[in-house]
């Protein structure tokens, strides 16, 4: 989240877009009906009704998979707005803040000119060229602007162009939405451009979860960017984060592309150091905008410290060669999706499942059952039995046919050890052991602490290799504690030995050390601030609570609050300040950035962006700030299986998603499979089932599997509510009973009716609940950054039974 | 001391069921065997283990639209109610907060709460071993409430959607919430206000209590009335008339008894 869920309450209009947050952030739903106590307006998108849209003000309805669309179609009308009626909006911000005013490379062109894709675009390499998607810079290198946002190259301009064909028309003719209610949701959600209005964006997985997710983000970005909505109270875009320290898992960087801290893998094309920092550490020649990222080399070199101590110096490039280098796309070759293709095709040898169960929460879950046969071994560390570390007595298999060597190791509960969660508005929060765990149950971080120590041991023989395993520091303790741990994360002088204070005391000589630059400040000699529960809200009531525990960065709780102010530091809103210059300091939340307001000759808003402005056009602007896979602006493609035709433009699905090996024998089309369907969760189930479907009480809320299915559709097929129905894909099918439904409604797409229907993902054949697992039906494709699987749109037929 | 109550605002409740896993979890119940009848709706019907549960209604509303009706089920907690008036053995009597407490050990399991209910709410289990069946129903936490705490399901409801406190606040609370939705739901209204003398539980509706599957204007029934005014008093006069004439016949046979033991005397004697 840019901000966090106290700060949700401050909202005028909220829109809950491709989230269901009443059933799946219940306890964080508390804010949005603060909110709404408050007067704010709750708008609810979802192709289903839901139980969110129970207390929503608003419900609109959308097919699934035309989310750019329907924000592309707001963003058009924002535009239009903002020519008739610029008093209506906060054009500073937009001008000052944003890189609207940015004049952009003329030779960029974008897919209302070349029909859906934007200029560079190879299709042998399947990936963009993103040469043209530069600014147009002065001669000291800084880049050119028109405040009047005018000039045709210019960022608004060519917003303007980009979204020109997403008129109300076109909208409702893509996602089915009712053209008065779009019209309707376009009026309330525009009015929070105006300054002292908030209007906020949540959204979760029905956003992320496309072959185009990360532009789903990328246009809340635009429209908020538009409204000014970003840094302020009540405002910003909500990530709600599915578990209670996924976030913290981010930040500890458990993906593929990524070291903690949002550092880039080292890739193969890095021979040294010094070429890694050198591809991704941005220069600036505006010394106005304080480049953030311009640090990176003391963030890296922190890291390896942390990791390898003394055997990381100045002679072995600080252990440049101990960490692994990717060859091209990390994500492509080394995410969910690629690594179950890898070890389908028996190249992946060995799996340490931690706390996760792919076997019912992965896409394509017959080919990845299967790839777990592949293996020569597989540990499992989990609460329960899991499908996973069942999968070789599932039924239909004969466990004496499974050659694949299972271990258990028993986990301890969330409750049952001490450390850290951090929540989706960064909240670092520590948490007390409450309760011994059963029988031979440890927390992870004992399991993990003990096999590095053996892992090491093994090492010292000798092998590929050896010494990035051998000269890890690896010590947090005997037996380890969550405190050593926490304590290496913030960092240390190790000149002194002490904690530092926080980021800005790291270097890149290797004189310190720190597990991830992000959460330095979190416990420093000072303490642990992740432990503290004061309730003291601050100088400006916005339910800020700046003592209770620590957020990260640097405890600043709304991310951006330099655009809460104006250029003399006065607050846009002075009624919910988040910061505000007062004598010559800023008074509220941790400024972004401490410096001077912009008038007084101080620093851009925006201090992660290299050029300090925050990117409406995503273009191709420094290192690690090259732009996305698919493209500087959002575009509306189809899902990768669609009934549909692209109506935007002539190219069907986004060029640059990536795809499994196997995805294209196992694709889908209408003639065969004529319905969207969609997966989603509910409030009494969680994930893959793994520990609600052992629990009685919540097997007894939600027994069985079960498939909504519109009125309209059961008529047609002859479904009664309770029938048994199949539900069958390009990937496989599944049995489940029917839940016929008033809250799904076919959708007029173009003149045609298109039906959807949707099914929870919790179930699989452990637990006390068992059911058919709906990702048996999902593809093994996903978005083009991150490969996030297509869960939320894809095709399927269905029959009775 | 003033009547407690809780309030259910049947506009926020996101049927979440919060509320029917913390009734089980601080009161200990078990889970009730349940399958997927075609709804979210589970379990089926309140039992001796299931004390409140939330009921789903789908509603076409007039523009095409639908609307998703949620409800609680459970004891209301009423101040005329029909299970305390028919209970012999006062397992079932009122708590001076007002609400309708039961002690489970006083329960015979004849079963008269069960038929007189208004809202069908106690519900009987026996017990396979000993054969011994009682009912049971919501306790309002008593447990919880006299020690400063809220009921379970209100403590763990994230919306709001219940609360609890002084039930003439509840009430002002419950009427302005009821003006506040009456320009989107015309039928709004305040269930429990007057119901039986008011009840400990009451409800803010969207939609009149039909579409809520509420009784309207629910009575104690006459036979309830009959059973505990007029039946068991005459019951009782029955009994104390049956006694008495116990009584009296014990002396009168008694008294025949002697004389008859007097006159075979004197028969021996004469002889």
């Amino acid at each position: 989240m840019t901000s966090h869920f106290n700060d949700v309450a401050n909202s005028d209009c909220i829109m809950a877009i491709g989230t269901n947050c009443a059933e799946n952030h219940p306890a964080a739903f508390h804010h949005i009906m603060k909110a709404k106590g408050r007067g704010a307006k709750l708008i609810n998108v979802d192709p289903r009704y839901t139980r969110t849209t129970a207390v929503a003000d608003l419900y609109v309805p959308l097919r699934s998979g035309t989310d750019i669309t329907f924000i592309g179609g707001m963003i058009k009308y924002v535009i239009d707005d903002i020519e008739k009626n610029p008093d209506n909006y906060n054009l500073i911000y937009v001008t000052e803040y944003t890189n609207a005013t940015f004049l952009v490379n003329p030779d960029y062109k974008g897919p209302a000119e070349l029909d859906g894709v934007f200029s560079g675009w190879d299709a042998t390499k399947k990936s963009y060229n993103k040469a043209t998607w530069t600014y147009q810079l002065d001669e000291n290198g800084i880049p050119r602007r028109d405040k009047t946002l005018k000039d045709p190259n210019c960022v608004f301009q060519l917003l303007k162009k980009q979204f020109a064909r997403y008129d109300v028309d076109r909208v409702n003719k893509i996602t089915g939405t009712p053209k008065d209610l779009f019209l309707e949701v376009c009026k309330l959600f525009s009015a929070t451009g105006k300054p002292g209005k908030a209007g906020n964006l949540l959204y979760a997985m029905g956003a992320t979860q496309h072959t185009y997710g990360a532009q789903n983000i990328r246009a809340y970005a635009v429209l908020q960017l538009l409204l000014g909505n970003m840094g302020i109270a009540g405002g910003g875009i909500q990530a709600l984060r599915g578990e209670h320290n996924v976030q913290g898992s981010t930040d500890m960087a458990l993906l593929a592309h990524i070291l903690p801290g949002y550092l880039p893998v080292f890739s193969n094309t890095d021979k040294t150091l010094q070429d890694y920092l050198n591809r991704v550490t941005p220069k600036w020649a505006d010394t106005r905008s304080l480049n953030w990222w311009s640090n990176t080399p003391k963030y890296i070199v922190s890291l390896l410290k942390a990791w390898y101590g003394d055997a990381a110096t100045k002679d072995n490039d600080f252990g440049f060669n101990y960490l692994p280098k990717v060859t091209g796309n990390a994500n492509s070759k080394h995410s969910h999706i690629a690594l179950f293709e890898a070890m389908y095709q028996g190249i992946i040898k060995g799996f340490l499942c931690i706390g996760q169960n792919p076997a019912v929460g992965g896409p394509n879950s017959v080919l990845e059952r299967d790839a777990l046969h592949k293996l020569d071994w597989l540990v499992c560390v989990d609460l329960w039995e899991t499908e996973t570390a069942s999968f070789w007595k599932r039924p239909g298999v004969n466990p004496a046919d499974v050659k694949t060597e299972v271990f258990v190791l028993p986990a301890a509960c969330h409750y049952e050890k001490e450390g850290t969660v951090t929540n989706s508005g960064r909240w670092v929060q520590w948490r007390y052991k409450g309760a011994n765990s059963p029988g031979d149950a440890k927390p992870d971080l004992d399991i993990i602490y003990e096999l590095g120590l053996k892992v090491k041991e093994v090492y010292q023989a000798g092998g590929p290799n050896a010494d990035a395993i051998t000269n890890l520091t690896w010590d947090y303790g005997h037996p380890p504690t969550a405190d050593a741990v926490l304590r290496e994360i913030n960092g240390y002088d190790l000149t002194t030995g002490k904690l530092v204070n926080n980021f800005t005391a790291l270097k890149d000589d290797g004189t310190t050390s720190c597990g991830e630059w992000v959460y330095s400040g979190c416990y420093n000699e000072t303490g642990n601030f992740t432990q503290r529960r004061e309730l003291d809200d601050g100088p400006y009531n916005i339910g800020l609570f700046s003592k209770w525990a620590w957020c990260w960065p640097l405890n600043r709780r709304i991310v951006y609050n330099r655009a809460s102010v104006d250029l003399n530091g006065e607050p846009w809103d002075k009624e919910h300040p988040v910061i505000w210059w007062k004598e010559g300091k800023w008074t509220g939340d941790v400024p972004d950035g401490g410096a001077k307001p912009m008038a007084e000759g101080g620093s851009y808003a925006f201090i992660m962006c290299p050029d300090g402005h925050a990117h409406i056009f995503g273009g191709n602007v420094a290192p690690r700030t090259a732009g996305l896979a698919d493209g500087p602006f959002p575009e509306h493609y189809e899902p990768w299986e669609s009934p549909v035709q692209n109506m935007m433009s002539g190219t069907q699905t986004n060029p640059a998603l990536l795809a499994g090996a196997s995805a294209a024998e196992q694709k889908g089309t209408a003639d065969k499979y004529p319905y969207v369907a969609t997966t989603y969760r509910v409030v009494e189930h969680w994930q893959s089932g793994a520990m609600t479907r052992h629990l009685p009480w919540l097997c007894e809320l939600m027994p069985e599997m079960f498939i909504e299915i519109s009125e309209e559709l059961a008529n047609e097929l002859g479904i009664k509510n309770v029938d048994k129905v199949i539900v069958e894909s390009a990937r496989g099918n599944i049995e489940a009973k029917a839940l016929v439904t008033k809250r799904f409604k076919p959708f007029q797409i173009d003149g045609k009716v298109v039906h959807e229907i949707g099914m929870p993902w919790h179930w699989g054949y452990a637990g006390i609940a068992k059911g058919d697992s709906a990702n048996v039906l999902t593809p093994h494709v996903g978005d083009a950054n991150t490969m996030i699987p297509e869960y939320k749109a894809f095709l399927v037929n269905l029959r009775k039974a | 001391m003033a009547d407690k109550a809780i309030l259910y605002d049947s506009s926020k409740c996101t049927a979440c069921r919060g509320c029917q896993v913390a009734c089980k979890q601080w009161w200990g119940l078990e889970a009730d065997k349940t399958e997927f009848w075609g709804t979210y709706e589970n379990p089926r019907d309140l039992s001796a283990d299931t004390w409140v549960k939330i009921r789903f209604n789908e509603i076409s509303n007039g523009n095409g639209g639908v609307d998703w009706i949620f409800t609680r089920q459970s004891c209301m907690h009423c101040t005329d109610a029909a299970c305390v008036r028919v209970c012999p053995t006062k397992a079932l009597y009122y708590y001076p907060l007002g609400f309708v407490a039961y002690d489970k050990d006083l329960c015979s399991g004849c079963g008269y709460c069960v038929e007189f209910c208004p809202f069908d709410v106690p519900r009987a289990k026996g017990n396979d071993i000993t054969g011994i069946r009682k009912i049971d129903k919501c306790r309002f936490c008593i447990d919880r409430i006299t020690n400063d705490l809220e009921p379970s399901c209100v403590k763990t409801c994230p919306t709001d959607a219940l609360i609890f406190g002084d039930r003439d606040e509840l009430v002002a609370i419950g009427k302005q919430r009821v003006q506040e939705l009456k320009a989107t739901y015309p039928d709004a209204y305040l269930y429990g206000e007057k119901e039986l003398g008011g009840l400990h539980v009451m409800y803010v509706l969207t939609q009149s209590p039909e579409v809520h599957g509420l009784p309207v204007d629910p009575q104690v029934p006459a036979t309830a009335i009959a059973w505990q005014d007029v039946i068991q008093p005459l019951g009782y006069a029955a009994i104390g008339l049956v006694v008495a004439g116990l009584g009296l016949n014990y002396l009168v046979a008694r008294a025949n008894a002697n004389k008859e033991a007097e006159v075979k005397a004197k028969v021996k004697a004469k002889e």
